[in-house]
């Protein structure tokens, strides 16, 4: 790989807190080696800003490896920017040429308002979670994990669903902010699994019940979430979710 | 305080079944009435937060992230261990537990790891049972594979993201009982204290990070799982966030430290690449199933990989460790490349990566593939390409990341990796109950010293995790709590609340009115460069001293020139890490006089002057068969306690993997 240098132009949304308006900053940093990750360029340029007195910018971020589901940046118009199948802190340098201008906001969504700068917040998604993104079975209450064999097919259809980071990519991709694929692959995940089935019905009821008061939009089908989401999430666990949550619309009403 | 490890009488394997039948226990209506405080939601601290909710008490979660499921453990890679012999290869519970004695360098309390071992079956089975996908065959049971210093299949694993469905398993769990009211759930809350009342631990002191509000909580019980410290390093392989910060605040209240020198340097991690560098990736132990690791045989080769023929290439870990081969015990894995790189065989821009390459792998795998019906027609072109979708399978997430990361392609020129910081088997000095030495506050998970002594098999960081939380903590919790039950709820306006609040408040005020010159990052580059260089891989008694010297004078300089912008009520990131740097400035030198008063090597722990001929660490039982257990007298002023180690059953030998 050939390692090369750049100058860039960073315009970078800065707001202080959720009451305030916020708006765009230019900044420039120089030297940036092709080798750097995203955020590694980030800490440069707050480096920068702490040593000539100024406040720097806040963003969201922990394991720096993709898994985490902290880092959220919407940069030049993509979540997680130009790459792929990948979240911010994983995209490099490379990507971008001497002379550039990125552009870098928070996820825009009203149901994850502004904290401050780039982080927003996702504590909308716990309570999905806590609305029935679970089963029930108290420590202690297991049987023989072999007991229960479970079809190759489902346990890795069920597992790409469960790959989700739970960053919120797709909200911010979704022009009408829905949820529909964080939500769906959870309930998905546990749909193909033996052990998901007793409470399959009132999960997807309540789930769902829970993403429309936090606020979330309706699905129209764009699959703009898909394209964007950085662990590949499928659009088919939607069509799932749909099915699973007619049916059981159906069952209770009996 | 004589240290009571409370290790039960009676035979090894009996001890638990026995702890268990007479532990003390508290009734459903005494539960409810019970709060309890659980710092941290990784393995360790979701699994107990939410098994503790189940039984009835009242209990209050804490985390620094924006949400539980985002706490480090999400991270972890390979896979967790269970002596289950699903695989049929001579696998039990006696393995595992003498394995990690073994594997611990004879560091760790055989009672501990007996229990562990013990237990370690039923935290597959409550995974399963959650919805947990692990890996499966075929015929729909579950799939296992290897980790280093073993024989024997024990690992279970979801592809390369084992860490991340077990804490979404062990999270649901917690979010299903905060819905349930027994539990309360704070995100982007750091705890800065514990509230000491009568010599207990009573309740703590956090701060909402996002409006630097001081917040006072009170509970009968803390639990430490906060994680590990390795980031004391600077460059680790742990999230940005991990940090020593509750674990040392509950040393200042006088919880021994234990074997605070015990650090795991990971062999396979992605060399650093500049001094950019803000954090390391690890690649996963799994790889070196199929991985064959090398360097060419002459110094300086300057060919590609693929251009250095067969003959000239040197399996150093095959040739030196025949048994084990690749499989070797992380302490001595990264020995070995460590050893090659400074004798001048490393390959790379920078000389310090050694090969892993999975040529071979895809080669066998391809014509294993190309033996099944169907597949006959495979050509040498058409074996690689099956065998590449084999190892993709098996490790595609973590190519990836490679690729990512680096620009080159894993499955066309071998990966170059080169050890880096990983884990801390030191910790929180804990007795059989998993409690400190102060009553009322225990330590779960990373953040403990219990189970893995010197060297951590890879693999069983997970397992005690989610033993701790699961199978442990609901135990001896209750044994500590029974007494408990006459004690109200302290109110909050308590002297000793109103002291601390006010102690935290100070510091903070402090570390923003230094008003200097530089950032705390650039503090925490310089200390971790003194810690790599005098304290990391190999140790000896002149850089420790030195090093100790360097921290000590960093920690004043950064006491009087450190620069924090913004403000203390709004969040405000540089002060987080601040208050994090400052500890670890702390711990760091205490790391450094543990690693100095150990002159012997075991483990990851490899003093220069104690080594065998053949380079490998060399124990020296007679004098440091013990735990070393600090507790803290004031500024640089340690007191050693020492925990002998007694082996009933796992006779020392000098570990062999030859
Ligand atoms: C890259 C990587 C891969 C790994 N792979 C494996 C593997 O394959 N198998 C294996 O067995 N082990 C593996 N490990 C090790 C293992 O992941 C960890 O040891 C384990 O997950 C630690 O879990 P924990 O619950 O103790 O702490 P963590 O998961 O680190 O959680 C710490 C928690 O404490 C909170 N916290 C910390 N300080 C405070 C504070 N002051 N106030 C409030 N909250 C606080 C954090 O918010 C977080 O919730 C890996 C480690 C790394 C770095
Ligand atoms: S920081 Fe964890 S996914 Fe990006």
């Amino acid at each position: 790989m050939e390692h090369y240098n750049m100058n860039l132009t960073l315009k970078v949304w800065k707001q202080k807190n959720s009451q305030s308006k916020g708006s765009f900053e230019t900044y420039k940093v120089n030297d940036i080696s092709s080798e750097m990750s995203f955020l590694e360029m980030f800490d440069v340029l707050n480096e920068q800003l702490v040593h000539d007195g100024k406040e720097p910018i806040a963003f969201d971020h922990d394991c720096r490896e993709g898994i985490c589901g902290a880092c959220s940046m919407y940069i030049d118009g993509q979540p997680h920017g130009p790459w792929q199948q990948n979240t911010t802190c994983q995209l490099h340098m490379r990507a971008f040429k001497d002379g550039d201008t990125i552009v870098v906001e928070p996820w825009r969504s009203s149901a994850f308002p502004v904290i401050k700068d780039l982080i927003v917040d996702r504590t909308a998604f716990d309570r999905i979670i806590q609305a029935g993104g679970y089963i029930s079975v108290n420590t202690g209450n297991a049987q023989d994990a072999n007991n229960l064999p479970i079809k190759k097919q489902d346990a890795d259809d069920a597992f790409s669903a469960a790959a989700c980071i739970g960053c919120g990519a797709c909200v911010a991709a979704c022009k009408n902010g829905s949820a529909m694929l964080f939500v769906s692959a959870k309930v998905s995940q546990l749909a193909l699994l033996p052990q998901g089935q007793p409470e399959r019905e009132t999960r997807v009821l309540n789930m769902v019940t829970q993403m429309d008061k936090e606020g979330f939009g309706n699905c129209t089908n764009t699959y703009a979430c898909e394209a964007e989401c950085p662990k590949g999430i499928s659009v088919a666990n939607i069509a799932r979710m749909n099915k699973e949550y007619l049916k059981a619309g159906l069952n209770t009403k009996e | 305080m004589a240290l009571d490890s409370k290790i039960p009488q009676g035979e090894m394997d009996k001890k638990w079944e026995d702890y268990k039948a007479h532990v003390k226990l508290v009734n459903p209506a005494n539960k409810r009435k019970l709060e309890v405080i659980v710092i941290g939601t990784g393995l360790a601290g979701a699994s107990a937060a939410a098994s503790l909710g189940e039984m009835g008490y009242k209990v209050k979660t804490f985390c620094f992230q924006d949400s539980p499921r985002r706490a480090h453990s999400i991270a972890a890679q390979g896979g967790i261990n269970a002596a289950k012999n699903y695989q049929n290869d001579g696998d039990s519970v006696f393995r595992l537990f003498y394995d990690t004695v073994k594997g611990g360098d004879y560091r760790s309390r055989e009672a501990n790891v007996h229990r562990l071992a013990e237990v370690s079956a039923a935290i597959i089975d409550q995974c399963v049972a959650q919805g947990v996908p692990f890996a499966r065959e075929y015929g729909g049971l579950l799939s296992n594979r290897s980790f280093g210093g073993v024989q024997v299949q024990r690992t279970f694993y979801a592809a390369g993201q084992t860490g991340q469905q077990l804490l979404l398993g062990a999270y649901s769990a917690l979010e299903r009982q905060v819905a349930l009211g027994n539990i309360t759930q704070y995100s982007r809350h750091e705890m800065l204290d514990i509230v000491m009342i009568d010599g207990k631990a009573r309740g703590i002191i956090a701060r909402n990070l996002i409006t630097g509000e001081l917040e006072r909580h009170f509970g009968h019980a803390v639990l430490l799982c906060s994680g590990g410290y390795g980031n004391v390093f600077y460059l680790s392989t742990n999230a940005m966030g991990s940090n020593v910060t509750a674990a040392w605040k509950a040393h200042k209240h006088g919880a021994y430290f234990g074997n605070p020198c015990f650090t795991q340097i990971h062999p396979t991690c992605i060399p650093v690449s500049g001094d950019h560098q803000s954090k390391l990736t690890l690649m996963s132990e799994s790889l070196r199933n199929d991985g064959r690791i090398w360097v060419p045989k002459v110094k300086d080769d300057n060919r590609k990989a693929k251009d250095i023929p067969e003959a000239e290439r040197d399996y150093y870990l095959e040739r030196r460790y025949p048994a084990f081969g690749n499989l070797v015990p992380r302490d001595v894995a990264s020995r070995a490349a460590k050893e090659r790189c400074d004798a001048g065989y490393g390959v790379g821009t920078t000389k310090m990566a050694v090969y892993l390459d999975f040529a071979s792998a895809i080669k066998r795998y391809g014509k294993i593939e190309a033996g099944k019906p169907g597949n006959e027609q495979a050509d040498e072109a058409g074996i690689i390409a099956l065998g590449k979708e084999v190892v993709k399978e098996k490790y595609g997430n973590l190519f990836e990341m490679y690729e990512k990361i680096t620009g080159e392609n894993p499955y066309e020129t071998p990966m170059r990796i080169y050890p880096a910081v990983h884990y801390t088997m030191g910790g929180l000095w804990v007795d059989y109950e998993l409690q400190t030495s102060v009553n009322g506050l225990y330590a779960l998970g990373e953040a403990n010293f219990s189970d893995h002594g010197a060297n951590r098999l890879g693999a069983s960081a997970l397992m005690q995790g989610l033993a701790d939380g699961y199978f442990v903590i609901p135990y001896t919790l209750g044994n500590y709590l029974a007494d408990d039950i006459r004690t109200e709820t302290i109110p909050t306006t308590h002297p000793a609340f109103e002291a601390s609040e006010k102690a935290v408040s100070d510091r903070i005020n402090k570390l923003m009115s230094i008003g200097g010159t530089q950032s705390v990052e650039s503090f925490h580059k310089r200390l971790g460069k003194i810690m790599w260089g005098k304290c990391g891989m190999a140790r000896n008694a002149q850089g420790l001293q030195e090093a100790i010297q360097e921290i000590q004078e960093l920690r004043k300089e950064f006491w009087s020139d450190l620069k924090i912008p913004g403000e203390i009520n709004e969040l405000n990131p540089e002060l987080d890490k601040a208050g994090r740097v400052a500890d670890f400035l702390e711990l760091g030198e205490l790391m450094c006089i543990d690693a100095l008063h150990r002159n012997e090597s075991c483990g990851g722990h490899f003093r220069e002057e104690s080594q065998t001929e053949e380079g490998e660490a060399k124990r020296d039982d007679s004098n440091f068969s013990f735990v070393s257990a600090w507790e803290y007298k004031g500024d640089s002023n340690w007191e050693l306690h020492k925990e002998a180690l007694e082996f009933e059953i796992v006779k020392p030998t000098q570990r062999s993997y030859k």
